[in-house]
């Protein structure tokens, strides 16, 4: 099996791994360098939040210098190039469409790329693996036309036609009107936002985010009301019919049930942190919500791993730039350099919290999904079937939810919301693996 | 304009500009429903970032693959459809 070995391995190549990078190549203390290394399961560096628009014909291109996979011109979006550049100059390795699968030792791990298995040794590990969309199940979600909000907007970034395409963007998040805003610049008709967070409990985010500019250029209803959306809280999809071409989408609020027609539905609701890799690690796990524990240093539980960004609670960009790079000096050895983003980090974590509140999921959320509602996408398995189970394992046992390809990556958060489960058992492999890369 | 990839979806050639992933392309085809559940519902992508593995689809004679991280590149066979 091939084999490499990185003094500093990071384990995902969106801005808290790109960060770390960065700061880790700069060595230790002493200025002594460190071979170092990203490994992303995307085919391009940026993760999702820095995912490139693929070009058109109009707009600035620059060369996708960092992808192995590809050589498209893309265009990088705003904010994203300085770092993007830094990390160009860092000359980190980079490792795209790689996955990992298992670690079966500390100091190695087992991943697989395009060309198959792929053994990876490191010193220190740095994860930074960020968050995904938490899924809620309803009747009509699994429907081909119901979509991730963010997940409609990677595939819409990643050349899926939207124009003249009528999109109900729902669920939770300040995600939300930036999907609206993708959407509606590659020439989708996005008919409203709906957002299941009262006015009420949105006002503190809405005023910080008007008092500290840095954090988001505008607030969440001027964002959509700039693109000509609107802003609707206080309401969430409580059904989908799907008519063929189109769907019919019941939203519900305040006011009472309200049908409107579209083509998409483009629904998660707020973030969760991806917590499989650490828990494998053995790394302490505070709770969903606020993800790996760390100490000062971004170091977890478990000595030479570190974490940083999304999976220590979500908390947005500038959480994830700033722990990025205090673990990747950290990892490094240089503490000094590591402690000069303490005092920004308390700020982001301030922040993050007042994020988490802002959004919190409405009770109403767990009325959703109905006797016959699909809650594991994998094995079809139903609310009704789940709902006199006790625990994630005994429904596991008996119904094989979250035993599927996904590894209840979909359905785990949505049973963690809907019944209280806490499912910690994970076992590698990770993801599907072909046979034989598992016996080599 | 960089040149166009292009790749045959269900027997079908479709041309998308160089960066698209596979499941855009698909997409782009007219397809919808990618796959069969496994009680035989439609199913297409959810999640966009290789997590939820509803977009998977046979490439070049291999099953089960996640074609929302996949870059389309010029020649490629897919076909969308298959149980698992």
């Amino acid at each position: 099996m091939r084999s490499e070995s990185f003094d500093i391995l990071i384990i995902g190549a969106g801005p808290a791994g790109i960060a770390a990078a960065c700061a880790a190549s700069h060595g230790n203390e002493s200025g002594k360098g460190l071979r170092v290394a990203v490994v992303d399961d995307n085919a391009n560096a940026g993760g999702q939040i820095w995912r490139t628009q693929i070009a058109e014909s109009k707009g600035a291109t620059v060369r996708n210098f960092w992808s192995t996979a590809t050589k498209a011109p893309l265009r990088i979006p705003p904010g994203a190039k300085k770092w993007l550049e830094r990390f160009q100059w860092s000359r980190t390795r980079t490792l795209t469409s790689t996955a990992i699968v298992a670690a079966p030792e500390p100091g190695l791990l087992l991943a697989q790329d395009l060309t198959g298995p792929l053994q990876l040794n490191y010193g220190r590990l740095i994860l930074a693996i960020g968050a995904r969309e938490r899924f809620l199940p309803f009747p009509g979600w699994t429907s081909p036309r119901v979509f991730g909000a963010g997940g409609l907007q990677a595939l819409v970034k990643s050349g899926l036609p939207i124009v003249g395409k009528r999109v109900i963007v729902a669920g939770s998040g300040p995600l939300l009107p930036a999907v609206a805003a993708t959407l509606k610049k590659q020439g989708g008709q996005v008919v409203l936002i709906a957002e299941q967070a009262d006015a009420e409990r949105l006002a503190p985010f809405v005023m910080n985010v008007a008092a500290s500019p840095g954090k988001l250029l505008q607030s969440l209803r001027m964002k959509a009301s700039l693109i000509g959306v609107p802003y609707r809280t206080g309401s969430w999809p409580v059904a989908v019919i799907d008519r063929g071409e189109t769907l019919r989408v019941t939203l519900q609020s305040s006011a009472g049930p309200r049908e409107v027609d579209c083509d998409y539905l483009a629904c998660g609701f707020f973030l969760v942190p991806n917590l499989e890799l650490p828990a494998l690690l053995g790394c302490d796990i505070q709770s969903t919500e606020k993800g790996v524990m760390t100490d000062a240093f971004q170091q977890t539980t478990v000595s030479n791993i570190f974490a940083a960004g999304e999976i220590t609670g979500i908390g947005g960009l500038d959480k994830s730039l700033i722990e990025g790079q205090i673990a990747g000096h950290a990892a490094a050895d240089n503490q000094p350099a590591a402690k000069h983003f303490f005092r920004a980090r308390g700020r982001a974590h301030r922040f993050a919290a007042m994020l988490r509140q802002s959004f919190t999921m409405r009770d109403e959320l767990k009325q959703l999904a109905r006797e016959h509602t699909i809650v594991c996408r994998c094995e079809d398995v139903t609310y009704g079937q789940l709902n006199s189970f006790q625990t994630a394992r005994e429904a596991k046992l008996q119904t094989r939810c979250g035993m599927g390809p996904c590894q209840g990556r979909i359905c785990g958060p949505a049973c963690e919301f809907l019944f209280g489960w806490k499912d910690d058992s994970i076992r590698p492999p990770m993801f599907p693996v072909p046979l034989e890369n598992l016996v080599s | 304009m960089a040149e166009m990839i292009t790749l045959r979806i269900n027997g079908r050639f479709v041309a998308v500009p160089p960066g698209s992933s596979v499941a855009a392309a698909i997409m782009l085809s007219g397809v919808t429903t990618f796959r069969p559940s496994v009680t035989g519902e439609p199913r297409g992508p959810l999640c966009g970032m290789g997590v939820c593995f509803e977009c998977r689809a046979t490439i070049n004679g291999q099953s089960h693959m996640r074609t929302c991280q996949l870059p389309a590149q010029n020649a490629m066979e897919v076909r969308t459809g298959d149980a698992i």
